[in-house]
């Protein structure tokens, strides 16, 4: 079983330990996971600002990266969810390979929860013995899936739960506001930047309110907006990649 | 006209009154939830909706035709307008006919998208909005900012003073029940003296020929009830076809909107009152348009129940004016892009795509999608400004050359890290004005990976 490691653009050059855990994660289950190092960005940044037409190539170029692979798996909900809902355009409704790139594709708590297992996953050998709080990201909760909206009238659910759950002695707090958007948005974060931050700063108050240790999420995007606010402004809430948790930071 | 980023810097600019907002319309979002999940088929019902407002849409002018048919044969009269000012043209008519001084009007957002307060004043026709909230903004001269909450925006201070000045309460007593009686007194007064009524329509329902409208005021009733003119002015997508798929409507409209099980009135009218006239108006303006539009048609499937914006987390900190759209939110920004998209450019941009409204949307409009693909043909269409064009077409050169990403990567974070605080943050960098920039780390991953790969190779051959 052969793994594609996707790595978001500005994980790769900003976020390695963050990267290397999910890496690390995989090659711990046995897999034979390979990094493509010609691979660069999804095209979410430029889709996202109306230029998708401009991505066409980039799609073409990740799908050939990538279609070898029995699994795609990526630290980043919101890259997999370009990947997987807005590609299309770029390929014929019958082509094989990006059909194939989009059914195969996954996050990587996703990948572990759905394809590993939670009954199969052994965290015995680590500990986290912090309040946790948890940011669901917008496109991996609601367009990926990985939790339970809590709009929709679903039976609850949330795989990132389920799966940091599993590590030893961590704390999984609730907030009072359980998926709401932190204001991240790609370039919306320059191009309404007083909202950005007035609902970054609202986020992070729930998890101080909450009296949150750690902040987690599948998407570095979102979690590298609200470091940067905590970071600015010195509080007192420190931000890992739930890749990083699972892992074993701190061991 | 400013654009949304504009308007939403001076509105989070007052952090109290800011979140205030937030609050208010996040307790009704609140609200809104517990009432859809005491509903077991909730998710049903919405199902249910979207494929009756689909299938109504693909058969519209079928419908339209049967709802006139049998309007008429009730004795109530049916005129057509293609646009807002036929709309306007037409009302005026109608109470020119009957000398009518006075005009009573319940909510109705169709009127504010004609904007036939204004030209009927100019005619000298005083129009009284006897919606309280609609009554509210009306004296203080300024447009609804929610469809459901048209003053939502207010404080109950502001209100005081507003009555103060035009009702003449007490100043500073904002006591909600006695500002509400000195309304009521005066509204009370306006419904006896005038000689017209006109509502909005929630639902027409082709099968009877008659009109639904939901209030909780039940302001609708007494100013269809008591003038002997009644005119109702719908747009042409509140058709449905049956009365029997209004119990779908009704059971998903006021819990979407505030989370009560039903409005306090839903006004069915099958007729003219005993010796008046009742006419209805249904007008395109543009919705035709919208019909022939793949992408953008399911917009005529809503309901107007407003929970899109109670639930947007930018509508509720940057307020309904902020739009600069007869309805805000994010139906309004793809109804405002869609018509006028020279005016309106900024409105799909004034989101996350986090999804949220497409999730209460209880007619499952697919509010994000729309607002994405808005953002494609503002950009193909040449609404975006230059500055984000260029450096969108500076990235993707950059992302389809992985070697000059590397070497980009490498130099960022080979410099980065030596430069002086006074220089990364400059007025340039809009990312640092708020906030730090991450720490650059000595190596990006793959400089790791491929050093680790090495390393295992190297130990492979030894």
């Amino acid at each position: 079983m052969k793994i594609g490691l996707f790595i978001p653009c500005f994980m790769n050059e900003l976020y390695p330990e963050a990267s290397m855990a999910t890496y690390k994660l995989l090659t711990n289950l046995n897999f034979d996971v390979e990094y493509p190092t010609n691979q660069t960005c999804c095209g979410q940044p430029m889709a996202n600002s109306g230029c998708s037409k401009d991505v066409t190539s980039l799609a073409i170029t990740f799908v050939n990266n990538f279609k070898k692979y029995d699994y795609i798996v990526a630290p980043s909900g919101s890259c997999v969810t370009m990947v997987k809902e807005h590609y299309a355009p770029f390929f014929e409704e019958d082509d094989k390979d990006y059909n194939k790139v989009k059914t195969s594709i996954y996050e990587i708590t996703e990948f572990l929860h759905d394809i590993i297992k939670p009954e199969n996953l052994d965290f015995s050998n680590i500990s986290f013995p912090h309040r946790v709080g948890l940011h669901n990201s917008c496109h991996g909760h609601r367009a990926l899936g990985l939790g339970s909206p809590t709009e929709l009238n679903v039976p609850y659910n949330s795989k990132l739960e389920n799966v940091l759950s599993l590590v030893p002695n961590i704390e999984l707090v609730e907030l009072n506001r359980r998926d709401e958007c932190c204001g991240f948005g790609g370039t919306f974060c320059v191009t309404e930047d007083a909202i950005s931050t007035a609902m970054g700063r609202d986020r992070i108050n729930d998890h101080i309110n909450s009296n949150v240790e750690v902040m987690t999420g599948a998407d570095m995007s979102c979690l590298m907006h609200l470091n940067g606010l905590i970071s600015r402004e010195g509080t007192k809430l420190q931000v890992l990649h739930i890749a990083q948790i699972l892992l074993g930071k701190d061991n | 006209m400013a654009s949304h980023p504009e308007n939403a810097t001076k509105y989070v600019a007052n952090d109290e009154r800011m979140h205030w907002h937030d609050k208010a319309l996040w307790f009704v979002r609140e609200k809104r939830d517990k009432a859809a999940h005491g509903i077991p088929e909730w998710e049903q019902l919405r199902d249910y909706a979207s494929t009756i407002k689909t299938h109504t849409m693909n058969k519209l002018d079928f419908y339209l035709e049967e709802f006139e048919r049998n309007a008429t044969a009730k004795g109530i009269t049916v005129h057509w307008a293609k646009d807002a000012v036929e709309h306007n043209e037409i009302v005026h008519k109608l109470l020119k006919a009957k000398k009518v001084k006075k005009l009573v009007k319940s909510k109705s957002m169709l009127t504010e998208e004609c904007h036939l307060n204004p030209y009927l004043e100019q005619r000298g026709i005083e129009v009284i909005d006897t919606d309280l909230g609609e009554r509210i903004v009306q004296l203080r001269n300024e447009p609804p900012s929610h469809i459901v909450l048209p003053a939502i925006h207010l404080t109950k201070m502001d209100v005081s003073d507003t009555f103060h000045e035009h009702l003449g309460t007490e100043k500073g007593n904002d006591d909600p029940t006695y500002l509400t009686r000195a309304a009521r007194a005066s509204l009370r007064e306006d419904f006896l003296t005038a000689e017209a009524g006109l509502t909005g329509v929630n639902f027409a329902i082709a099968e009877t020929g008659g009109v639904v409208v939901c209030t909780n005021e039940g302001n609708a009733d007494m100013g269809a009830s008591l003038p002997k003119l009644h005119i109702a002015s719908m747009g042409m997508e509140k058709i449905i076809p049956r009365l029997k798929d209004l119990s779908v409507f009704t059971r998903l409209l006021a819990r979407s909107a505030t989370g009560q099980a039903i409005t306090s009135y839903t006004s069915h009218f099958h007729q003219p009152i005993e010796g008046g006239e009742m006419h209805i108006i249904i007008v395109d303006n543009k919705r035709a348009e919208f019909l022939a539009n793949e992408k953008y048609r399911q917009a005529l499937n809503c309901i107007r129940c407003g929970a899109c914006m109670n639930t947007c987390p930018i509508y509720r900190r940057s307020g309904g004016h902020s739009y600069e759209h007869v309805i805000p939110g994010p139906i309004g920004s793809t109804i405002a892009a869609f018509k006028e998209p020279e005016k309106h450019n900024s409105l799909p941009f004034a989101c996350t795509l986090c999804g949220s409204c497409t999730n209460v949307c209880p007619a499952k409009i697919d509010l994000d999608s729309q607002l994405y693909n808005h953002r494609q043909d503002l950009a193909e269409a040449g609404y975006l400004p230059k500055s984000k064009m260029l450096s969108m077409k500076v990235m993707t050169y950059v992302f389809n050359r992985p070697k000059l990403l590397d070497f980009a990567g490498f130099m960022a974070r080979k410099i980065v890290p030596k430069l002086p605080k006074s220089l990364i943050y400059n007025k340039f960098n809009v990312w640092g004005k708020t906030r730090d920039l991450p720490e650059f780390p000595e190596h990006s991953f793959k400089e790791l990976y491929t050093k680790m790969k090495k390393d295992e190779r190297d130990k492979d051959d030894k």
